[in-house]
């Protein structure tokens, strides 16, 4: 089939802001928005840029705006969107060239909350021990890849980059309900912060965006009510 | 070379003993907006379904606040709904206006018209003496 392909490009050096072009292509319905960037790059216009590294869903690097909603390009079969199809590079984050975006702010965000586990105790000759009802309590959220559809989904973020963003807050979640780790309360101090999990107007946005199905507003809920239990 | 571990690295201090209004702000919201839904719908039956708002008059008023009571129901209907309306408009200025300026000179004007009515609101209803 005919594929109408829009792309939102921006070279840096010689323009001042985006605009729409335009690429005819044929693809199969079964094909992916990233095997037709990759007929775009490899066969139409070598300056196309894009980032993209396993095309399997897994590493997230290639999350972009297709027809307006944020989605990894890998996951996405042509049969699947409305025909022309517009991608643009996600919101809110300064742009480099086309559609790679500056994730510096994206990832200050993340280890803002302590993304790591924090356990001085000795744990013994084992491993630490944990039952299947305590590992539930944060399974949903170590489903993520840091592909950052969900926090330039959210349009608080668009509009106050200074805003920590769905992703941080999930990471945060993912070991504040880990009954492995000491560090909750410390995390849960910087995320009652102005610009933490209250700033989180409940658009559903990032539910929406999250290509790996993760309850993003739902584990934000979760925060809130935690940080009011510990104080 | 400094003597540098993860686990050091991990245990940065974080900001922590920063404030606690945004957590009370929130949870303000949730506990307000349950008591407004029910003060706002015992106001709305009083004064649109058991009576007619074209028929209350001065005297039904003054009735009312007779009883210490109707001037507390009236008193947490005003002060719960202000300051469940200041706070949802802070936050929507927060997310809306960008410029620094712009944001503070209208949280200030908001602030300033909201204290106004409820001081305004507060002496009418604390003050009143029915005039015979």
């Amino acid at each position: 089939m005919d594929v109408k392909l829009r792309i939102l490009r921006f070279n840096p050096e010689t323009d001042r802001k985006g605009h729409w072009e335009e690429y005819n292509i044929e693809a199969d319905p079964d094909e992916r928005i990233l095997d037709l960037l990759h007929k775009v790059k490899w066969f139409d216009d070598g300056s196309l840029a894009f980032r993209r590294s396993c095309a399997h869903g897994v590493c997230g690097s290639d999350a972009m705006v297709v027809n307006g909603e944020n989605m990894l390009a890998c996951q996405v079969l042509v049969k699947e969107v409305s025909n022309p199809i517009k991608i643009e590079p996600i919101r809110g984050l300064p742009v480099i060239k086309d559609l790679v975006v500056d994730m510096e702010t994206f990832f200050e965000s993340y280890k803002k909350v302590m993304p790591y586990l924090v356990n001085d105790e000795v744990p013994g000759e084992r491993e630490r021990l944990q039952s299947p009802e305590d590992r539930d309590k944060f399974e949903d959220t170590t489903k993520c890849i840091l592909c950052a559809a969900c926090t330039t989904s959210c349009p608080v973020f668009w509009t106050a980059d200074t805003y920590v963003g769905p992703a941080a807050i999930v990471n945060a979640h993912r070991f504040v309900f880990d009954s492995r780790d000491n560090a909750s309360k410390q995390r849960l101090e910087i995320l009652k912060d102005v610009n933490g999990a209250f700033r989180c107007r409940t658009a559903f946005n990032c539910t929406t965006a999250c290509p790996r199905g993760i309850q993003v507003t739902k584990a934000i809920e979760d925060v809130k009510r935690e940080t009011l239990t510990i104080n | 070379m400094q003597n540098t571990t993860r686990t050091d690295w991990g245990r940065r201090q974080p900001p922590i003993g920063g404030s606690n209004f945004e957590l009370y702000a929130w949870f303000f919201m949730r506990v307000s907006g349950l008591f407004l839904v029910l003060l706002a719908a015992g106001h709305m039956f009083i004064m649109h379904v058991f009576n007619d708002t074209l028929n209350l008059d001065y005297e039904f008023v003054a009735a009312r606040w007779d009883t210490p009571y109707w001037r507390t129901f009236d008193w947490l209907l005003l002060a719960l709904s202000i300051l469940h309306g200041t706070n949802g408009l802070r936050i929507v200025m927060h997310d809306n206006i960008a410029n620094k300026l712009h944001r503070s000179l209208a949280l200030y004007s908001l602030y300033f018209v909201s204290t106004a009515f409820f001081v305004l609101g507060t002496y009418v209803l604390v003050a009143f003496v029915r005039q015979s």
